[in-house]
């Protein structure tokens, strides 16, 4: 009986395209945003279970808000552009090693003059890496022009197995560290110093929740509408005017911003200090699961997505831990191949939009509760 | 909607003239040395038997494919290679012999689709969504409600379209089309499939959108009784050479036309 | 002299090494060609082919039994189980998802990637385990052209050797058997094949048995030569980039896209490696497969594509 729409009635259409035009639906998001920027501190403040210590915020919460970011760029050229990628996790590199780079100074000697950039603040940092990865995102998306699905799947491939090795290689990336790992910045956003789990996890919920609602604007407006359409059917979306250029280009650039800034978060709040390999391909494919799972073309299905993922591997271990079963890591491991692999190929044959069409679903029964139809 | 006020249906002006095209796919000739014209605010039909060469026909007009020789004047301007895009810049617009809706999307944002060309407001607008883009927004939301009460179909405007029937379908795509408002609307088929009653609904919006806005109409059909009704001119295509062209009325006591339709020994 | 006599070696190594990968890209574009499904799985299939040898080997040979009858047994085993396999995948994943958008099914099979690997290792276990099939030592050829010879290793003339009956095997199965000719129609076109009586899911079955036993004879050559492990799926992976440059629908497009690959990454290792830093052979194939597709789209060997509307 509570969640009905009866008697909301809209009376223009700026109410009508609100990005929740069910009056239960904000209620709902407002909750969770206080919740999520008020609650979780207090519960913090005062130590309540769940968050007693900080595992749950520094080991979930902040991974979780993170990759959420990451699964909506990639949900933004996959999910709602049709352009499959495997190489978001290049992308998240180069959003890290961009960010690095200007957080420590970036030296070129050219021939007549020397490009001399002194080390930058974090928040700018971070924003870089997303241009450079923007950048590279672009170049990588040419050949979208010409080739489409499986064929660009390989291509970004390539993205992903060329700047593996060049982070590996190429010393200049990182500072010439004799191990290839380099170590983030001091957290400094404007004065307010992120060192406690609690402060990091407001670094990115602010982060998430910004890029999270521009990408909702881009996407229920008109090049959202353009990329949906040559997702759908490229020739007709030529003949209504659509330049495939355009629409594909920035597509890529948008969704490599993204998926470059929340490497860039990654690597400085997350991990602190880090090597090539934390975004090697095993990363591109963790963040297309999400996808997947959460619901392709859904910005709240990257959330869902990313949740169950990261949720997956403790529920296996937990579960049959608390059943008296043991189960050794190593098997928890395979079996979250197995489960995940499994989960994908369940969805996509019985609903190829994800956990957010099953969600959407659900509230249209509950809508309609207690008749069928 | 509103008439373009620049359109005087009786004027006669030619919108767009084909000089001599011909298409070959390697070896084999859709179009051979075809010319007709079109003139503003008419409804210009092609027919002919199947594989005859009219839907190559469309797809030369906006630019789909490129032919080897001939001549297409539109708007008075001579084009060279166009693209597609350039085609919708121009006012051309198009509905398809199969359906090609965006299907993940709901009727509504289809035929905002359409709107695309219109809407002008920068990346940065659309990001932020407030002030300017998101009036815009709504102003173009206004004249895609209109076309939606013109064709009668509120009650699925937000339904994904994958989900519609055929003759909805069809409808749906021709909203799109007419949201771009072009000055040159082709139409491929757009009764095929549809039962009596769904033909004569569509036969209502064509001369609707003829006579109310102008809009010069380019159509291919295969029910006889429509074209005759409907067309001002008929263009006869087989085998990729015109053999006709006239009023239906000239058209239909050609004798080259009714050898094609009914086959003759050659 | 010398240098000629290297170019040779590597360029040998180079193209012996690139018949693997043409043996991974074979069991794709006989999958893509019979139903349209792009098979990311297939290096998953090498290596759990490989695991079930190797371990069914290992078993047979500690329990007494002789080494041929161990080979035998274990290779049966494993085709067994990629029957199994091929069983599984058309009956639960494929089937329920034909006339599927190509790039859900693409997805769908990385999803079977995942369950096969994660499977696999559950079931054989994750370790490297050696294989022994063939052997691993070299010739030293034209010792009286060049000081020191040409090295050629064993194995890798193993592999070319049986990629080339394999090959031949294909063939002879596509153009003279009954299942063969019911292939290639499906191939062609599936509602007509369906009309004219030939079962679809019983033919995926057998396309996706048949890449499966191609997954197994990779896996013997591979497994010899690196030993059974998981990092054999990142090679395999390399079919991709293969497939890219010969073109998805052309068996002899796998084979000398395979052979372009394999000489190009031995020869661009031993000659730009040195200028641009080493381990290039990791990217190579795929920013090859890069360039190709933005000058020829359709690869090197595929048909072009007409778009119509």
């Amino acid at each position: 009986m509570l969640y009905r729409e009866t008697g909301q009635f809209k009376t223009s259409y700026a109410a009508d395209m609100a990005i929740f035009p069910i009056r239960q639906d904000r209620i709902a998001l407002w909750g969770l945003l206080i919740f999520a920027f008020i609650g979780i501190p207090v519960m913090d403040a005062f130590q309540v279970w769940p968050l007693r210590g900080e595992y749950l915020i520094r080991a979930i919460l902040i991974p979780f808000l993170i990759l959420s970011l990451a699964a909506v760029g990639l949900n933004i050229l996959t999910g709602y552009c049709g352009q499959l990628s495997l190489g978001s996790g290049a992308f998240m590199a180069i959003g890290a090693y961009g960010a690095y780079k200007f957080g420590t100074g970036v030296r070129i000697p050219l021939e007549i003059f020397t490009i001399d950039i002194p080390p930058l603040p974090v928040f700018w940092c971070i924003l870089l890496g997303g241009v450079m990865s923007a950048f590279v995102g672009i170049l990588f998306g040419i050949p979208s022009l010409r080739i489409k699905g499986l064929y660009l799947a390989v291509a970004t491939l390539a993205a992903q197995f060329f700047f593996d090795w060049v982070f590996i290689r190429v010393k200049w990336f990182t500072n010439y560290t004799s191990s290839g790992s380099v170590v983030a910045p001091d957290l400094n956003f404007f004065g307010f110093f992120a060192n406690k789990p609690i402060e990091k996890y407001l670094v990115c919920l602010v982060f998430v929740t910004v890029f999270a609602l521009l990408a909702k604007n881009l996407v229920r407006g008109n090049i959202g509408r353009q990329w949906m359409a040559i997702r759908d059917m490229d020739i007709a979306a030529e003949l209504i005017g659509i330049r495939p250029l355009y629409a594909k280009l920035s597509a890529f650039a948008i969704s490599s911003f993204i998926v470059g800034v929340a490497g860039a978060l990654w690597a400085f709040i997350y991990l602190g200090a880090w090597e090539p390999l934390a975004f090697n391909i095993d990363r591109s494919f963790q963040i297309l699961f999400m996808v997947i799972i959460g619901g392709l073309g859904s910005i709240l299905g990257s959330f869902l997505g990313a949740a169950f993922i990261l949720v997956l591997p403790i529920l296996l271990d937990q579960v049959p831990h608390a059943l008296g079963v043991p189960v050794s890591v190593e098997t928890v491991s395979l079996l979250v191949f197995v489960v995940t692999g499994a989960l994908i190929c369940w969805l996509l044959i019985v609903e190829p939009h994800g956990f957010a069409r099953l969600w959407s679903t659900g509230k249209e029964k509950l809508r309609l509760w207690p008749y069928p139809y | 909607m509103r008439a373009p006020a620049d359109i005087d249906i009786s004027a006669g002006e030619t919108i767009l003239s084909i000089e001599n095209v011909s298409l070959s796919f390697g070896g084999v000739r859709a179009i051979r040395d075809v010319s007709f014209d079109i003139k503003k605010g008419e409804v210009r039909a092609i027919i002919g038997p199947n594989g005859a060469g009219k839907t190559s026909m469309l797809n030369v007009i906006n630019g789909f494919y490129h032919p080897q020789q001939g001549r297409i004047t539109f708007k008075g301007q001579a084009r060279a290679k166009m693209q597609p895009h350039d085609a919708a810049r121009g006012g051309i617009a198009r509905t398809f012999q199969n359906v090609a809706l965006f299907k993940g999307m709901s009727a509504l944002d289809n035929i905002m689709a359409g709107r695309t060309l219109k809407m002008k407001r920068g990346f940065l607008w659309q990001l932020l969504r407030v002030g300017p883009a998101l009036n815009e927004e709504i102003a173009h939301r206004h004249r895609v409600e209109e076309i939606i009460d013109f064709l009668e179909i509120q009650a699925i405007r937000k339904v994904p379209v994958a989900r519609l029937p055929y003759g909805l379908q069809k409808r749906v795509e021709l909203g799109r089309a007419l949201a771009m408002e072009p000055d040159l609307l082709l139409l491929d088929e757009p009764m095929a499939g549809m039962n009596l009653e769904e033909k004569e609904d569509m036969s209502r919006f064509i001369i609707d959108v003829n006579d109310h806005f102008g809009t010069t109409i380019a159509l291919i059909e295969h029910d006889m009784g429509v074209v005759m009704d409907l067309s001002d001119r008929v263009v006869v295509l087989d085998h990729g050479v015109k053999i006709a062209d006239g009023t239906p009325g000239e058209v239909k006591s050609n004798q080259n036309v009714i050898d094609a339709y009914l086959g003759v020994a050659h | 002299m010398i240098a000629f006599g290297q170019f040779l070696e590597v360029f040998i190594s180079g193209l012996l090494a690139g018949v693997l990968y043409s043996l991974v890209a074979l069991g794709f574009v006989l999958i893509f060609k019979a139903s349209g499904v792009f098979n990311f799985a297939q290096g998953s299939m090498v290596l759990l082919a490989g695991l079930a040898l190797v371990r069914s080997l290992d078993w047979l040979v500690a329990k007494g039994f002789p080494m041929w009858a161990a080979i035998v047994a274990g290779l049966m085993f494993a085709a067994v189980i990629m029957a199994i396999t091929a069983f599984l995948v058309e009956r639960y994943v494929l089937g329920p998802l034909v006339n599927q958008d190509g790039l859900i099914l693409f997805m769908s099979t990385i999803g079977v990637t995942f369950m096969i690997e994660g499977a696999a290792q559950f079931l054989f276990g994750s370790d490297v385990y050696p294989l022994r099939l063939f052997p691993t030592d070299a010739w030293f050829l034209f010792e009286g052209s060049f000081p020191g010879g040409i090295l050629v290793s064993k194995i890798d003339v193993w592999g070319g050797v049986i990629a080339a009956v394999l090959v031949a095997g294909l063939a002879l199965f596509f153009q003279r058997t009954k299942i063969g000719r019911a292939l290639r129609a499906v191939a062609d076109d599936h509602a007509a094949a369906q009309s004219v009586g030939i079962p679809l899911d019983w033919i995926w079955f057998v396309v996706w048995l048949v890449a499966g036993l191609v997954a197994l004879v990779a896996a013997t050559v591979w497994g010899t030569k690196l030993g059974v492990q998981f990092s054999i799926t990142f090679l395999a992976l390399k079919a991709l980039p293969v497939l890219i440059i010969g073109g998805f629908t052309s068996v002899p497009g796998a084979i000398v896209g395979g052979l372009i690959v394999g000489a190009g990454e031995k020869l661009a290792e031993a000659y730009l490696g040195p200028f641009i830093g080493g381990g290039i052979e990791y990217w190579f194939a795929y920013v090859l497969a890069l360039i190709v597709l933005l000058m020829r789209p359709q690869g090197l060997f595929g048909e072009r594509i007409i778009e119509r509307i």
